[in-house]
C-alpha cells in the first residue's frame, strides 16, 4: 500500500506556485489529493489537482460493528411511540426517567470549586486521599489487609481502565495464564481482556431452565481449568443477570479456587447500588479476603456515585505482603504511564471529598438506599403485575431473586425483538432489561409486553 | 516485628483464615515481581521537595510555575468551572468523547477555515492528553499497520518509548538533537527520512521539542515535507505545547500547516495539559486524516473500538471546560492572552538566564537557550555537572542537562545563572 512516487524535481516548484495562484488567498489548507483510478469515487464539486500521491495507508479499514447497547439508545430516540421504554440504558434513572446526580456530588464539586484547588498531574497510582477511601470502602478500614498494609491500589479509568489495568498485570507477569470470565458476562469484559492479549474461557453461571444460577455448572468449569486460572467473578449485581450466588455458595466457590490455586478476580462496579449497603455488597470480597487469599479487585464509581462521565475507579491487588504490594504497585503504575501518564483529578475528589466528610458519607449512604430502594420497588411491582396478569402459572419469582440493575428475563432474541418492534420496550437482544430505566407507572405495560412475548412468540 | 504481631491477631480472629492464610501465602502468586525502576524526573522532584535548603531551585518540573515559582490555574478555566458548576449532567461521554471539544480542538490544529474539517475528512476522538492520544494512535497503529515500525527522533520524550513498546509496535530512532550545536543535526535527519524503508512512520514533534527545545525552521519543515512526499512516509505529530511555544497557537502548527498543505494525510495527538493548564484533568484528542468522510467514519469507529476496551469513554469535566472556554469567544481571547503571557515569561526568563551567564564571563555560547523555545532548554550539561548543581547548589534538574524553564523566576535567575557558571567555566 505504499503510495506511488513521483519524480518531483524542482520544475514541480513552479507547477505549485502556479497552481495556488489559482486558488482563494489567505491562510490555506487546500489538499492536493489523487486518488487511485481503479477505485471507485465520491464526485467533487471542485476539481483537485495533484501535487503528490497520497494514498491513505488506512485505506482498507472497514466499519466497526455498532456497539450492541448504543444502538439500542440510538434506535429508541427515533421511535416516536408514546409507550416506549428504553431498558437498554446502563445508568440510572428517577422515576420519572430523568438522569440523576447526586446531591452529594453537587456539594463536593461546590466545595472543590470554593477551595479553588489547582490542576496539577496526580501521581501515575493516582490521588493518595481517593486511593485509601476506595481501599477502605472495599474492605472496611480496619481489615486486616489494609492494617497490614498489603493491599496495592491505584487509581483507574472507571471499572473498565481498572479491568485494564490488572488484564495488563496478567498479561505481563503470568503470560499463557487464563481468565475464566461467566456466560454470560458484561459485553466489555472480553474486549478488555482480547486487547490485552489475555487468553479467556467461559465458566456456566446462567441457567435458563431457572432463571437462575448454574451453580453445578459453574462449580464444574472452575474445577476443570488448569490450576493457577483467574476466575472473573462479579462481587454483587451480576451483569447483566442479575443473578448472584447465596452466602453459603459464595463459601464453596472460595473452596474450589483455593483448591485450585486460582487467583480471584473481582469486577466490584455496584457496591452500594446493588443493595443499598455498602458492606453488605462487598461481602463477597471480604470473605476471599478473610481466606488469606490473595485477590484483584476492580472498582467503579460510575453508579453508585453517578459518577459515570469521570471515570473513577480502582484496582486493587491484595498481595502475601506489604512488601509484594508495594513492587506490584510499582508494576502498575508502569503500566499506566503508556497508556494515560496519570489519572483525572476530577472525579477522584468527588469520592475523596464524599468519604472524608462525615455528613456528605452519610448524605451518600442515604441516596444510594434511594437508588437501590427504587431498583427494588419497580422490580416488586413488575413481579406483581406479572403474576397478576399471567393466568399460565409461570414462576416469576426470579425478578425479584435477582439483584441490581440489570434483570435477565428469560426472553430469546426472537422474543426480545417482539417486546420492541411490537412494544417499543427497547432492551438487549440477550432477554436483559435494565431496571434502572423502568418506572412505577410502566411496570404494567411491561408485564404486558413480557407476558405476550414469552407466551405467544418463540 | 509489628508485622509478626499483625498476622497473630489475623489469626485470633478466625481460624480459617489462619489456615487459609498459610495455604495462600506459601504460593505466594506475586513474588516474582519485582520493582519498578523509579521514574526519573519524579526522583527529581521528590528529592527536591526534602532538601531544607532556603535557596533550593527545582527545574525538573515539567509543568508551568508562575514567576514566584506556584502552579497555576488560568483565569479562563477558572471562570469557564463557574459556568459549568452545577451541571446536571454525569451521563457517559460518547466513546469518541464531547463531540463539542472535539470540532474546536481540530480547529486548532488544522485551522478556523480547514477543508478538511469541512469536507469531513478527520477522524477524532477525545484522548487521555496526550499520552492517550498518542497510545491510541500507537494502538491503531499496530491493529491496522501490523508490520510497520515507528521511527522517534532521538531524544524524545521518553514516554514515546514506553507507548510504543507497549503497543507492540517496534521502533527505530532518527537522528534528532546536535550536541555540539545544541541545535538541530539537519543533514542527518535527513539522511535518516532519506534512507528508511518508503512508507515509514515518523513521530514528528509539531513544536517545541521535548526536551530540547530544538525545532526546525519554517524551511526545514518544508524540506522535510517534501522528503516525506518523496519517500510516502506517514507523518505523525505529537503537539503537546500549541500556544505555548511561541504564543501564537496558528504560528506553532505551523509544522503541521506545511504537511497539509502538501497534502500529507497525518495522524496529531493534541494536549490541553500545559496549554490550558488542564494537565491532571487529562484532556486531549487524537486526529487522523482520511482520504474522504467514508473512510474518517470508518477509522473514527475503529479508535472508538480500541479505546472501549481500555477505558469506555473519556472523561467529561476537562473537556467540558476546553469546550466552554473555546466556544466563547470572549473566554478564548482571554485564553489566548493568557496562554501568550506563559510563552511570554519562559521567554523572558530565557533571555534572563542567558544574559546573566555571558554578563558573568562565561567562556562558553549560551545562544541556544534563547535559540531553543517552549518549556524546555537541553543545556548541553553533562550528568556529572548536573550532580554538582544538586550537590552543591541544590538545584534540581533531570540528569540529561534539561532545564524546565518554567521553574525559573525573576527571584531566581541570577542565582541559576552563577551556579551553572561555576560548573561550567572550567570547559
Amino acid at each position: 500500500m505504499a503510495s506511488a512516487i513521483l519524480p518531483l524535481s524542482s520544475p514541480s516548484r513552479p507547477l505549485r506556485n502556479d497552481l495556488k495562484a489559482n486558488w482563494k488567498r489567505g491562510t490555506s489548507n487546500r489538499t492536493f489529493l489523487r486518488k487511485d483510478y481503479t477505485k471507485a469515487k465520491q464526485s467533487f464539486t471542485r476539481t483537485r489537482m495533484t501535487l503528490a500521491v497520497e494514498v491513505s495507508r488506512f485505506n482498507d479499514i472497514t466499519m466497526a460493528p455498532p456497539d450492541p447497547i448504543l444502538g439500542v439508545s440510538e434506535a429508541f430516540k427515533a421511535d416516536t411511540h408514546e409507550m416506549k421504554l428504553n431498558l437498554g440504558v446502563g445508568a440510572y434513572r428517577t422515576e420519572d426517567l430523568q438522569p440523576y446526580v447526586l446531591n452529594v456530588v453537587k456539594k463536593a464539586e461546590k466545595l472543590m470549586l470554593e477551595r479553588g484547588e489547582n490542576k496539577e498531574y496526580l501521581p501515575i497510582e493516582g490521588l493518595a486521599a481517593f486511593n485509601k477511601a476506595t481501599a477502605e470502602l472495599l474492605f472496611g478500614a480496619n481489615n486486616a489487609v489494609i492494617l497490614q498494609q498489603r493491599v496495592a491500589t491505584a487509581q483507574g479509568l472507571s471499572g473498565t481502565g481498572s479491568l485494564r489495568l490488572a488484564a495488563a498485570l496478567i498479561e505481563r507477569y503470568f503470560p499463557g495464564s487464563k481468565v475464566l470470565i461467566s456466560s454470560p458476562t458484561w459485553g466489555n469484559h472480553k474486549n478488555i481482556f482480547n486487547d490485552a492479549r489475555v487468553p479467556w474461557s467461559e465458566y456456566r453461571y446462567y441457567d435458563p431452565k431457572t432463571v437462575g444460577l448454574d451453580f453445578d455448572g459453574m462449580i464444574s468449569d472452575i474445577k476443570a481449568a488448569p490450576d493457577g486460572s483467574f476466575v472473573l467473578l462479579h462481587g454483587c449485581a451480576h451483569n447483566p443477570t442479575g443473578i448472584d450466588p447465596t452466602p453459603g455458595q459464595w463459601e464453596k466457590i472460595a473452596d474450589v479456587i483455593q483448591e485450585k490455586k486460582h487467583i480471584p478476580f473481582f469486577d466490584v462496579a455496584y457496591q452500594g447500588f446493588a443493595s443499598g449497603s455498602l458492606d453488605a455488597d462487598a461481602s463477597s470480597v471480604r470473605l476471599f479476603a478473610a481466606r488469606g487469599m490473595e485477590l484483584l479487585i476492580a472498582q467503579s464509581y460510575s453508579k453508585n456515585l453517578g459518577l459515570y462521565a469521570e471515570r473513577i475507579g480502582a484496582i486493587n491487588v491484595v498481595c502475601s505482603s506489604s512488601d509484594v504490594a508495594e513492587r506490584v504497585k510499582s508494576q502498575l503504575k508502569r503500566l499506566a504511564r503508556p497508556m494515560y501518564s496519570n489519572p483525572p483529578v476530577h472525579g477522584a475528589r468527588i469520592v475523596a471529598n464524599v468519604v472524608g466528610n462525615s455528613d456528605l458519607f452519610d448524605e451518600w449512604k442515604e441516596e444510594m438506599q434511594m437508588m437501590a430502594g427504587r431498583i427494588k420497588n419497580v422490580r416488586k411491582k413488575l413481579y406483581d403485575s406479572l403474576s397478576a396478569k399471567d393466568s399460565s402459572g409461570k414462576d416469576w419469582s426470579f425478578v425479584l431473586k435477582q439483584i441490581g440493575m440489570f434483570s435477565f428475563t428469560g426472553l430469546n432474541k426472537a422474543q426480545s425483538e417482539n417486546m420492541t418492534n411490537k412494544w417499543h420496550v427497547y432492551m438487549t437482544k440477550d432477554g436483559r432489561i435494565s431496571l434502572a430505566g423502568l418506572s412505577s407507572a410502566k411496570c404494567e405495560y411491561l408485564a404486558d409486553a413480557i407476558i405476550d412475548s414469552y407466551h405467544n412468540v418463540s | 516485628m509489628a508485622q509478626l504481631v499483625r498476622v497473630g491477631l489475623l489469626g485470633r480472629v478466625s481460624m480459617s483464615g489462619v489456615l487459609g492464610a498459610a495455604r495462600s501465602m506459601s504460593t505466594g502468586w506475586w513474588r516474582h515481581v519485582e520493582p519498578a525502576p523509579k521514574d526519573p524526573i519524579l526522583g527529581v522532584t521528590e528529592a527536591f521537595l526534602a532538601d531544607p535548603s532556603p535557596n533550593k531551585v527545582n527545574v525538573g518540573v515539567g509543568a508551568y510555575r508562575d514567576d514566584n515559582g506556584k502552579p497555576v490555574v488560568l483565569e479562563c478555566v477558572r471562570e469557564a468551572e463557574r459556568r459549568i458548576a452545577g451541571n446536571l449532567n454525569m451521563e457517559y461521554l460518547p466513546m469518541g468523547g464531547s463531540v463539542k471539544m472535539v470540532e474546536e480542538t481540530l480547529k486548532l490544529a488544522y485551522g478556523e477555515n480547514s477543508d478538511l474539517i469541512k469536507d469531513k475528512r478527520i477522524a477524532a476522538v477525545q484522548a487521555l492528553s496526550g499520552t492517550g492520544a498518542c497510545r491510541l494512535f500507537a494502538d491503531f497503529q499496530k491493529r491496522f499497520s501490523p508490520d510497520s515500525q515507528i521511527y522517534i527522533p532521538v531524544p524524545t520524550w521518553a514516554n514515546h518509548h514506553n507507548i510504543w513498546r507497549d503497543a507492540h509496535v517496534p521502533q527505530r530512532t532518527f537522528h534528532y538533537y546536535h550536541p555540539e550545536s545544541r541545535g538541530l543535526d539537519f543533514a542527518s535527519m535527513m539522511d535518516d527520512i532519506k534512507n528508511a524503508p518508503n512508507g515509514s512512520f515518523f513521530l514528528l514533534h509539531a513544536c517545541a521539542h521535548n526536551p530540547t527545545g530544538v525545532d526546525p525552521t519554517e524551511e526545514q519543515w518544508k524540506e522535510i515535507s517534501y522528503q516525506f512526499k518523496v519517500k510516502g512516509h506517514f507523518a505523525f505529530f505529537d503537539m503537546a505545547y500549541q500556544g505555548f511555544a511561541s504564543g501564537d497557537p496558528e504560528r506553532d502548527a505551523k509544522s503541521i500547516r506545511i504537511f497539509l498543505e502538501d497534502g500529507h494525510l497525518i495522524g496529531c495527538a493534541q494536549s490541553y495539559a500545559k496549554n490550558m493548564g488542564l494537565y491532571g484533568q487529562r484532556v486531549g484528542c487524537l486526529s487522523v486524516v482520511c482520504e474522504d468522510e467514508k473512510q474518517a467514519v470508518a477509522v473514527k469507529s475503529q479508535l472508538q473500538q480500541l479505546a472501549r476496551p481500555m477505558y469506555s469513554n473519556p472523561p467529561l469535566h476537562g473537556a467540558l471546560v476546553v469546550s466552554t472556554i473555546l466556544g466563547d469567544p470572549d473566554l478564548k481571547n482571554l485564553w489566548l492572552k493568557e496562554v501568550k503571557g506563559m510563552a511570554d515569561r519562559i521567554i523572558g526568563m530565557r533571555t534572563a538566564l542567558r544574559e546573566n551567564l555571558e554578563k558573568l564571563g562565561s567562556p562558553l555560547s549560551w545562544d541556544h537557550i534563547t535559540k531553543q523555545i517552549g518549556m524546555f532548554c537541553y543545556s548541553g550539561m553533562t550528568p556529572e555537572q548536573v550532580d554538582r548543581l544538586t550537590e552543591e547548589f541544590h538545584i534540581y534538574m533531570t540528569r540529561n542537562g534539561r532545564i524546565s524553564m518554567a521553574g525559573v523566576t525573576t527571584g531566581n535567575v541570577a542565582y541559576l545563572a552563577n551556579a551553572i557558571h561555576e560548573v561550567t567555566k572550567s570547559g
